[in-house]
């Protein structure tokens, strides 16, 4: 199915919620109704989107909107799509683990690098960074750190550049 | 046969000394000479195992140290001085004894092992009059003594407190002792055909009728049930999981260095050595020459046999034991410790057991 | 007299935690595993990572994009090429650049050889763990020969920036689609070495059928794709599902893990379909080699690659999986945002899944198998 059909086949089933933008073959979910759409997306007999390949958190610069893009694919039926959920900073997002495995190490990378929260996630802990680190590093206003836990972080870079 | 010390107080006697200095003095000197074989196995055979496994490997091995301008480069023989210079280096390094652990019990674990391994090689005989100390229970000493080493495996294991270390003396222990059953069973089938536990004996038997190999069917796969135990009792692929290297560092051996370990080195290709002197003299006839694999030669043509060339042969059939279990390391992954076991309680010893049986009855309906 | 019982919290044996370490022969690079064993039987393993974090997609933040390609060689270092690859075609996705066809076919061939030298070292470490040392040498030495090819190309042995998004940095020197198919010659009876040596040894066929099952539907579900899935009995590959450069031209197939030696998905299935698969790479290889063309390899190569305003997901298979960029640009010559998608990470993740109940020479046997490279899940 081409993005068109799967966007009318979405709306036909569940009404009112995704939203397009020009131009972009993506849909964009409010993060209240996630679970929803997630369950139509993996369930349903004509989407059948087995394999979730990928989930990139990124933030647009706006220092406020953080998104989290969600890429499936259906390995039965051949077919393609990208969700995208923006949030604010304080909210989160629903956690779709119980659908998706994959979710789950995707799910702790993003809250690790961006910050971003997921509801429901059984073990919502960082994964590539170390456990007490401060901050979100892939935020565009993140500030490398002066201290860490009490030791200096070394500015002096004359010793090898 | 005469044992050496035996002998030896009788060739000193002359000599007026009250005999119990002179048995003294002949003793010590034994064991002076019996660790010296050891020691030098242990360099031969490593030099020995790690050409092997680099011709295996597509490799050279050592090629760069000689010994008095004798280097080698890429011949067969090639850096021969490696095994001075890793002896030195063993005896050098800094022996770590790691703060938790327990002090007395890992000081003592490599001197357990390596009792065991000595006290092995006190009851065989190296050829015909060539043996420290005569036992008429031959067999059944060697036996009893192979297996002190077990204690030494799971002191080191639990003296370590490294909880790696502690699985693989685990395993150790589980493997070494039930291994020992299909050895000593197919050693009793030997014992029960010739009808002496005393090797000289069983090597005179040899002599008078065939190598033991050729005997019977069942003598023939008790070869095979004992050789391949014997990887087992030693610890070598495909039977290695207590020091799997690539699952527990080294097993029960981890936390040792310098001279205690190179103490763990020795008494484990000391163990390979006894092993297959003890195959060579049970079931390929010792030290008598090739020409006794079936006696079809009259008593004239026995050329090849005598003191001294019977420990040439000895030692070949030892070595060429040794090569083929090198061959295994290299060739075979290993197995999984359940495997493992179920090999032993369920392979081996039924039909270890089973062999005996038959061979029995061959023995009954044959004679 | 009161007899005292002795408090069973105190006799109880209990759940053991080991740790198989940082540092570990067998952990494929700096991986952590929290291991809860009882006994010897495993309840559940815990992978901790991030040892290699280097900061790979905050850097890609502020690098153009030419500049990022070594970056992405580092990611996974074995398959350096299939990283370069999967980035440039994602950027060429997005600017919608039309290559000639000597560049194409010159990166299906080193992607094929980079291929065959990843699987050779991933069936060698294979062996290694379960204990066979000597075919972990033969397939080194088979592999040096590649890494003699790749440094005749672009001069470097591992880490090549070869691959750039709009062409390459050099041509082929001259005789290397010769030596290529002396290495074809050379390779092919190796193949069958190897099958004999290690493929249906009995021993290795004990440590490896029917251990560490992972079933078809659950793969899918862990996000686990490359050989891992291909063992599992599900045939996806993405040369030939969603072909992308110029796969569609060449006459190979996808090997599927049938449960030759035990169940359908084991380790041994796992590992067969790799032993496979370098057979069919050398298929296209000897295709590739006899088609290809002459041509200008830095004809379309961008000035400055300036890409549209726009966000694109990109899709390859390298060694182990199926790699993903997803790339958002603003316009400028330094993306806004670069996420790499890593197969060995979603692999490593099914670990727990498949270990649960197994022994633990069976997790080196597991993760061995699901073949992981460190550089690429930490990026």
């Amino acid at each position: 199915m081409t993005f068109r059909e799967i966007q009318k086949h979405i709306e036909s089933k569940i009404k009112g919620i995704i939203s397009v933008e020009d131009g972009k073959d993506v849909i964009f979910v409010p993060p209240l109704n996630w679970n929803e759409i997630a369950q139509l997306l993996k369930n349903d007999v004509d989407l059948d989107f087995d394999y979730l390949m990928c989930i990139s958190s990124y933030d647009k610069r706006d220092n406020k909107i953080y998104g989290a893009a969600y890429n499936f694919y259906s390995t039965l039926k051949g077919h393609y799509l990208e969700v995208r959920i923006e949030v604010d900073d304080e909210l989160s997002i629903p956690s779709i683990v119980s659908l998706w495995k994959a979710a789950d190490w995707h799910e702790r990378e993003a809250y690790d690098m961006m910050g971003l929260q997921f509801d429901g996630h059984p073990d919502l802990k960082r994964i590539l960074l170390s456990e007490d680190w401060d901050g979100y590093p892939l935020r565009k206003n993140y500030k490398e750190p002066d201290y860490y836990h009490g030791m200096p972080v070394p500015k002096d870079k004359s010793y090898w550049e | 046969m005469i044992s050496t010390v035996d002998s030896l107080l009788d060739a000193f006697s002359y000599l007026k000394i009250p005999s119990e200095t002179l048995l003294t003095i002949i003793i010590v000197t034994s064991g002076i000479i019996i660790f010296t074989i050891m020691a030098v196995n242990t360099l031969f055979a490593v030099y020995f195992e790690r050409k092997v496994s680099a011709f295996m490997q597509d490799r050279l091995g050592p090629m760069e140290v000689g010994i008095f301008g004798f280097k080698g480069g890429k011949k067969f023989w090639g850096g021969i001085g490696q095994i001075i210079a890793d002896g030195i280096k063993l005896l050098t390094k800094e022996d770590i004894l790691p703060n938790n652990a327990d002090k007395v019990l890992m000081i003592l674990a490599p001197f357990i092992i390596f009792s065991g391994a000595l006290l092995t090689f006190i009851g065989i005989p190296l050829s015909q009059n060539l043996v420290v100390s005569d036992f008429n229970i031959g067999i059944f000493y060697i036996i009893s003594m192979s297996s002190v080493g077990v204690i030494g495996i799971i002191l080191a294991g639990w003296s370590s407190n490294n909880k790696w270390s502690l699985y693989g003396s685990m395993r150790a222990a589980a493997q070494i002792i039930s291994y020992e059953i299909p050895i000593a069973l197919s050693l009793l089938l030997v014992v029960l055909v010739v009808g002496s536990l005393h090797l000289g004996e069983i090597v005179q038997w040899q002599a008078d009728n065939r190598w033991f190999i050729l005997h019977s069917p069942f003598s023939f796969l008790a070869f095979f049930i004992y050789y391949i135990s014997t990887v087992a009792e030693t610890n070598r692929t495909p039977f290695d999981i207590p020091e799997a290297e690539s699952e527990l560092v080294a097993g029960w051996m981890t936390e040792y260095s310098g001279f205690r370990w190179s103490l763990f080195f020795l008494s484990e290709y000391a163990n390979i050595l006894i092993v297959s002197i003890v195959a060579s003299i049970v079931f390929l006839g010792g030290w008598l020459s090739p020409l006794h694999i079936i006696n079809v030669f009259p008593e004239s043509w026995q050329l090849l046999d005598g003191p001294v060339l019977g420990l040439f042969w000895l030692f070949f059939k030892a070595v060429l034991l040794i090569f083929v279990m090198m061959w295994f390391r290299w060739t075979f992954p290993r197995l999984r410790v359940d495997q493992l076991m179920y090999l032993c309680w369920k392979v081996f010893i039924p039909f270890a057991l089973a062999n005996l049986f038959f061979v029995s009855l061959w023995e009954l309906i044959l004679k | 007299m009161e007899k005292q019982l002795l408090d069973k919290s105190v006799i109880e044996s209990g759940e053991m935690v080991l740790n198989m370490g940082p540092q570990h022969p067998s952990t494929h690079g700096v991986l952590r595993l929290k291991i809860h064993t009882d006994g010897e039987i495993v309840s559940k393993i815990e992978p901790i990572i991030g040892y290699l974090h280097r900061c790979f997609e905050k850097h890609c933040e502020s690098l153009p994009y030419e500049q990022i390609v070594p970056f992405t060689d580092r990611c996974d270092y074995l398959a350096s090429m299939h990283m370069d690859h999967a980035f440039s075609i994602t950027v060429e996705k997005l600017m919608d650049i039309e290559l000639p066809a000597r560049v194409e076919y010159i990166r299906v061939i080193v992607a094929e050889l980079q291929r065959i030298a990843s699987h050779l070292i991933a069936v060698g470490t294979f062996g290694l763990d379960v204990g066979a040392i000597t075919p972990f040498t033969w397939t080194l030495r088979d592999r040096e020969r590649i890494l003699d090819l790749f440094e005749t190309l672009c001069g470097a042995r591992l880490l090549y920036n070869y691959i750039w998004p709009g062409g390459l940095s050099h041509d082929l020197p001259p005789l290397f689609i010769e030596h290529t198919k002396e290495f074809i010659n050379y390779f092919e009876p190796k193949i069958s070495e190897l099958n004999q040596v290690l493929t249906t040894n009995k021993i290795f066929i004990e440590r490896s059928a029917d251990v560490g099952v992972l079933p078809g539907d659950v793969a899918i579900n862990y996000g686990v794709t490359g050989p891992s899935l291909r063992g599992s009995g599900i045939n996806f590959d993405l040369r030939k599902n969603e072909p992308y450069s110029i796969y569609e031209k060449f006459d190979f197939e996808i090997p599927v893990g049938k449960g030759d030696m035990g169940t359908v998905g084991d380790c041994w299935d796992r590992y067969n379909v790799r032993v496979l698969e370098m057979q069919e790479s050398i298929n296209i290889l000897r295709q590739a080699c006899s088609q290809i063309p002459d041509g200008d390899v830095h004809e379309a190569l961008p000035k400055k690659i300036r890409p549209k305003i726009g966000e694109v997901y990109g899709r390859y298979e390298s060694a182990r999986g199926d790699v993903g960029f997803y790339i958002i640009s603003n316009g400028k010559n330094i993306p806004l945002r670069v996420k790499m998608r890593s197969p060995a990470f979603c692999n490593l993740s099914v670990l727990n899944e498949i270990s649960e109940g197994w022994m633990i020479s069976d997790i080196i046997a597991n993760l061995g198998s699901l073949d992981i490279v460190l550089g690429e899940i930490d990026r």
